[in-house]
């Protein structure tokens, strides 16, 4: 039985009820990937597909990077609709190739031509004790690649929706789904069925600062948000959503209303999608800043394995809350 | 030197000429506008072995795509792209078969399923794979052929693709230009296994090795491997055994190869083999031959006219395609 609205659903149950509606709404999709079948996904999100809709379209791959996210491109110009699955955002390097230099270039080189309607969903991040081959966080080297779309969601709705309109889009999208959200539960509302691919959404509304964040770290910020409210901190919370493009728009929008910003993002700051972020708000927003900008980031280390250490590298609440209180200075 | 096989006509063997002709007179031209400034970039002549782009294409059907790599002119002509899209997209211009976007190394034709040359050795072969999926998994007749030199045997994508095609029983046609040079490095120096049928052969994958000098060969191992293909029995890896008379770009100095042996290999080339058979056969004469050198230079001529009177993509359009503007087909 399909969940409706209202019901209450773990993100992974919200994927795969996202890739169970586009596999029967068009015979045009398939799921290609290592252990999508009979394994049922390394993630569990595809268990019990391959029984529903067998394996011409529930396709398990040798360990080829390489070769089937190129098959999933090749068949997306060719007329089909493929989900490729890359098993980690780490595996997927192993796969660049295809993705940054030809998904992202084809239509471009071949003067509209060939569009390229592939997605490419891969779970991202860390907080599993998977250490440092399988705990990454590399949105925003795709991020970085003109011809993609990429895409985190970090709630049920948008785990559940956002498939629809990627598969929808001419363009190559890549869907980033957290490895520490997948067991979470929440509400699956109205909202699910209509959500876009290019917007990001106010999560929760705020007068006194802004964090701006997108995927596992959103709720690492409603936890610190609900702390700042303890102390009479009111903070917005915007959720990216989409990392390529970037909504330049909901991010002046709502620095404008609070004059304070802190980013936080679980890659590691250098050349960071924080980065990118801070200095749109920097170039269109200068004027209407408090306070300097601040930034929660990952440690600039290989995520390491033991829990602690793997906790420590990481935003977590009580450093954004710090990182607020600094942002707020005298104001508080 | 070969027989011509039983059974060609006058007509036939005209036909061939004239196609690796078309190829070798628009690429001589080309060379020229590389000198002259016309053509900037990287610019791989395919001179030499026209006879495998010629044979692949008598057997390609309108249903069947192709995935070309960086030295494609040949494959493009072959296939039916017009000359004068084709000068304008190495000139860079709005008419361009690409919009001027690619450039010598990457011609694209959505009409003539021609998916593009690619310019990353054995980028290409994951493509085919998806192409001939989506063909597979629709129930088409529709084959995947897809070019590649010997260099790429040494990539990863080469293996990975070998093992999914057969894995999958995909109508690829894997078609290997070995002309024993990746740009400056001979076969034996960069293979421990030089003998890319066996590769192939290791992973399930049907091959042979052709003359690629020969388009009457090359046009019927084509013609075999199309036809397993389309029966349902998987992919074939053909290994034509060629080579490129000239330097690999038009910045290569070729100081790896003696002179020798390229004027070796220059005395059976594909057009001079094809024309001597011809003749000995009284099927041509060199007057014939005169004419259809000077048609092809008329169309090349005319190529060249299309190109210089295009026009220049206008700047505004910069950001153009890099995401679609129309659905996805």
């Amino acid at each position: 039985m399909t969940p409706g609205p209202g019901s209450r659903i773990t993100y992974r149950e919200a994927v795969k009820q996202g890739i169970r509606e586009a596999l029967a709404r068009d015979p045009r999709v398939f799921l290609i990937g290592e252990d999508v079948g009979r394994y049922g996904g390394c993630f569990a999100v595809s268990k019990g597909l391959l029984d529903e809709f067998g394996e011409e379209r529930i396709r398990d791959t040798p360990l080829s990077e390489s070769a089937f996210v190129g098959a999933g491109i090749g068949a997306a110009m060719a007329g089909m609709r493929p989900i490729v699955e890359i098993m980690t955002v780490n595996f997927s390097l192993l796969a660049i190739d295809q993705i940054v230099n030809n998904a992202a270039t084809l239509c471009h080189m071949s003067g509209g031509q060939f569009p390229v309607p592939v997605v490419i969903r891969m779970a991202t991040g860390a907080g599993r004790q998977l250490a440092a081959q399988h705990s990454h966080s590399f949105e925003a080297w795709y991020a970085h690649v003109p011809g993609l779309r990429v895409v985190e969601p970090a709630t049920i709705d948008d785990a559940r929706g956002m498939l629809r309109p990627a598969l929808e889009s001419p363009d190559p999208v890549i869907i980033f789904e957290p490895i520490s959200l997948y067991n979470m539960e929440g509400e699956l509302t109205d909202a699910a069925a209509s959500v876009d691919l290019s917007h990001a959404r106010v999560h929760r509304s705020g007068r006194d600062v802004t964090l701006i964040t997108y995927g596992a770290s959103l709720w690492r910020c409603v936890t610190a948000a609900e702390e700042l409210a303890t102390s009479g901190i009111d903070a917005e919370i915007v959720d990216l959503r989409s990392l390529r493009p970037l909504d330049d728009a909901a991010i002046l929008g709502s620095v404008r209303r609070t004059r304070r910003v802190v980013i936080v993002d679980e890659g590691w700051r250098t050349g960071s999608l924080s980065a990118e972020v801070a200095m749109r708000i920097v170039e269109q927003g200068f004027y209407d800043l408090d306070a300097p900008i601040g930034r929660v980031c990952t440690e600039e280390v290989p995520i390491p394995y033991p829990k602690h250490l793997e906790d420590a590298a990481l935003p977590d609440a009580a450093r954004i809350v710090a990182a607020v209180r600094r942002t707020m200075g005298d104001a508080q | 030197m070969s027989e011509l096989p039983v059974g060609i006509t006058r007509e036939r063997g005209l036909h061939l000429l004239r196609e690796m002709l078309r190829i070798r007179q628009f690429e001589a031209r080309c060379a020229e506008l590389y000198g002259a400034g016309k053509i900037r970039g990287f610019l791989h002549l395919y001179d030499g072995e026209e006879a495998v782009a010629v044979g692949v294409m008598q057997v390609l059907g309108t249903g069947d795509s192709i995935v070309s790599t960086y030295r494609e002119h040949g494959h493009a002509i072959a296939r039916g792209i017009e000359l004068g899209p084709l000068m304008a997209e190495l000139y860079g211009r709005r008419a361009g078969c690409s919009g001027g976007r690619g450039g010598s190394m990457h011609i694209f034709d959505a009409a003539t399923r021609f998916y593009g040359g690619n310019a990353i050795v054995g980028g290409g072969l994951p493509l085919a794979l998806g192409i001939a999926l989506a063909e597979k998994m629709r129930g088409g007749r529709g084959l995947a052929a897809c070019f590649f030199g010997e260099g790429a045997a040494a990539e990863g994508e080469f293996h990975e693709s070998m093992n999914l095609a057969a894995l999958w029983r995909l109508p690829v046609l894997f078609l290997c230009e070995n002309n024993l040079y990746a740009m400056g490095t001979a076969l034996a120096r960069s293979e421990s296994q030089t003998d890319i049928q066996a590769k192939a052969t290791a992973y399930g994958v049907r091959a042979a090795v052709v003359d690629g000098m020969d388009v009457f060969a090359v046009e019927a191992a084509v013609r075999d491997a199309a036809a397993f293909a389309r029966a349902g029995n998987g992919p074939t890896l053909l290994e034509f055994r060629t080579y490129r008379f000239r330097a690999h770009s038009m910045f290569d100095a070729q100081l790896y190869r003696d002179k020798a042996e390229v004027e070796e290999w220059r005395r059976h080339g594909p057009v001079i083999s094809l024309t001597t058979r011809l003749k000995a056969a009284g099927l041509m004469s060199e007057e014939d031959f005169q004419r259809i050198e000077k048609e092809a230079d008329a169309e090349v001529q005319a190529a060249v006219d299309f190109a210089e009177q295009s026009d220049w993509e206008p700047v505004a359009d910069l950001a153009r395609h890099v995401y679609a503007e129309v659905a996805a087909p």
